[in-house]
């Protein structure tokens, strides 16, 4: 057996291990990208094997969560893709002003600098005395982070750039305080956030959204995974209810294609037209 | 002759005219895959798509996470995303960091490709100045595939080819037209 394959049985071991002990899966994951993560996790460790850290993992939690923060946690910016933020501004707001009260959930918000920055472009349109961000991760080390607003003064030059070409009505300088080397979110932006742990590859639907945010995620699900998510954003939108993916990620080949309509096709901001069967916790009757 | 399945091809400054000459001369028999990094800014437009596309005879396409791999396909990894090729031959797209400075960066797409691949991937450094695609053709050959990088005195930046020959991870220096050669003899054209 050639040493690629026998690395193949040490990940599928670990992954089983993870998830038995755990219950955090990573077996429907792209397996390419784990799998340079885990590399780099064991660079940092004194082991020279895959197959090594599992019984670390399984009788140490603190080993496992060093792991975990290592393969799962993805990097973000505020107002990444700005143009997308734009076309949330200008063409889904409207639409979503006409309900009394919005519920949005930021699926997958990792350290939060998206959450941000969606929080900041509500706050401008007004919304924000009847808007509820609902912002989920798997991982509580990036939702702690999230939660501190705290984030590296050396990237904002980058994301005042990013927040002009996303429509921002005055200047991103606005909305945070500087200190030596870090920048605080102001605390006003947080009012309207929920942060709460949700992993999409075990837990449910929680609640009828009227926008669901979830980008640069499926890209490293595996088909089986991509549809489990996609059916639960279904669920959980309410009619006509807007659903924001990463601008390389597609509804298209999923098995929710058809209860989608494209909103904004070049954003990636799809429009839900499932109706709910009758006596659905979700139906509201509209 | 090596029983070859894939073409990975990675490139930086001045890439954009050395792959218009690297990929407009393969013909439409040639059956391979060919996955591109191109370092590049992070735009809306897919340029670099329309471009190359009005020059090859192959189709070109920007790499969409979870697709099949297609035969005879020119894949580009799109900016602001690492390219990585999948156990099961599929294609994956992903935000990690950055990878000597880049993303994509030529090393993930090298060796996420070596992995699979092993013995039956061709790996091609073109013009380029910084050190990104060094690591992955070592790989690529410690798996037993076949390394090329562009000569660098006919490159417009030869940092990037140099220091893969410093590194002694190549198996044969060449001019664009010399490359393109060699990919095009591996599917002669039938006489009949």
């Amino acid at each position: 057996m050639q040493q690629i394959e026998i690395e193949q049985i040490e990940l599928n071991l670990l992954l089983e291990a993870l998830y038995q002990r755990y219950g955090y899966d990573f077996r429907h994951y792209s397996q390419a990208s784990i799998k340079r993560r885990l590399q780099y996790h064991l660079a940092k460790t004194p082991h020279t094997s895959i197959s090594a850290l599992i019984p670390e993992i399984l009788y140490n939690e603190a080993a496992c969560q060093a792991l975990l923060f290592d393969i799962s946690v993805t990097v973000t910016e505020m107002f990444r893709d700005a143009w997308v933020y734009l076309a949330i501004r200008e063409k889904v707001i409207p639409l979503l002003r006409t309900y009394p009260f919005i519920n949005v959930w930021h699926a997958g918000c990792a350290t939060g600098e998206e959450v941000y920055s969606l929080a900041i472009l509500l706050q401008e349109e007004g919304l924000s005395d009847r808007v509820r961000i609902y912002a989920t991760d798997f991982n509580d080390v990036a939702l702690q982070k999230a939660k501190t607003r705290i984030y590296p003064l050396k990237r904002m030059k980058e994301y005042s750039q990013s927040y002009q070409q996303a429509g921002g009505k005055s200047s991103l300088a606005d909305y945070y305080h500087a200190h030596y080397d870090s920048v605080i979110m102001n605390e006003s932006l947080q009012q309207n956030i929920t942060f709460a742990n949700h992993n999409l590859a075990t837990d449910g639907s929680f609640g009828e959204m009227h926008l669901i945010f979830c980008r640069n995620v499926l890209i490293y699900f595996n088909q089986t995974l991509q549809n489990r998510a996609l059916t639960l954003f279904r669920d959980s939108l309410c009619y006509n209810g807007f659903l924001c993916l990463g601008t390389k990620e597609t509804l298209r080949f999923s098995e929710v294609e058809h209860e989608f309509n494209p909103f904004v096709e070049s954003e990636r901001i799809y429009q839900c037209k499932y109706q709910k069967p009758n006596g659905s916790i979700f139906n509201t009757g509209q | 002759m090596m029983n070859y399945e894939a073409v990975v091809i990675g490139t930086s400054m001045g890439g954009l005219e050395a792959l218009r000459q690297l990929l407009a001369p393969l013909q439409r028999n040639f059956t391979l895959p060919i996955f591109i990094v191109q370092h590049r800014q992070a735009t809306a437009e897919e340029y670099l798509t329309t471009f190359l596309n009005e020059h090859c005879v192959l189709a070109v396409k920007e790499a969409v996470s979870g697709e099949a791999i297609q035969a005879g396909t020119v894949y580009l990894a799109p900016a602001d995303y690492h390219l990585l090729i999948e156990p099961n031959h599929t294609l994956s797209l992903s935000i990690d960091a950055k990878v000597n400075y880049c993303r994509p960066a030529i090393d993930v797409l090298f060796e996420t490709a070596a992995e699979v691949y092993q013995t039956h991937l061709i790996g091609i450094l073109l013009t380029g100045a910084n050190h990104d695609g060094t690591a992955g053709l070592r790989k690529i050959k410690h798996h037993g595939g076949f390394t090329l990088v562009q000569q660098p005195s006919t490159a417009v930046a030869k940092i990037m080819p140099l220091t893969a020959i410093q590194a002694k991870v190549v198996d044969r220096v060449g001019t664009l037209a010399e490359i393109a050669l060699f990919l095009n003899q591996l599917f002669p054209l039938k006489s009949s």
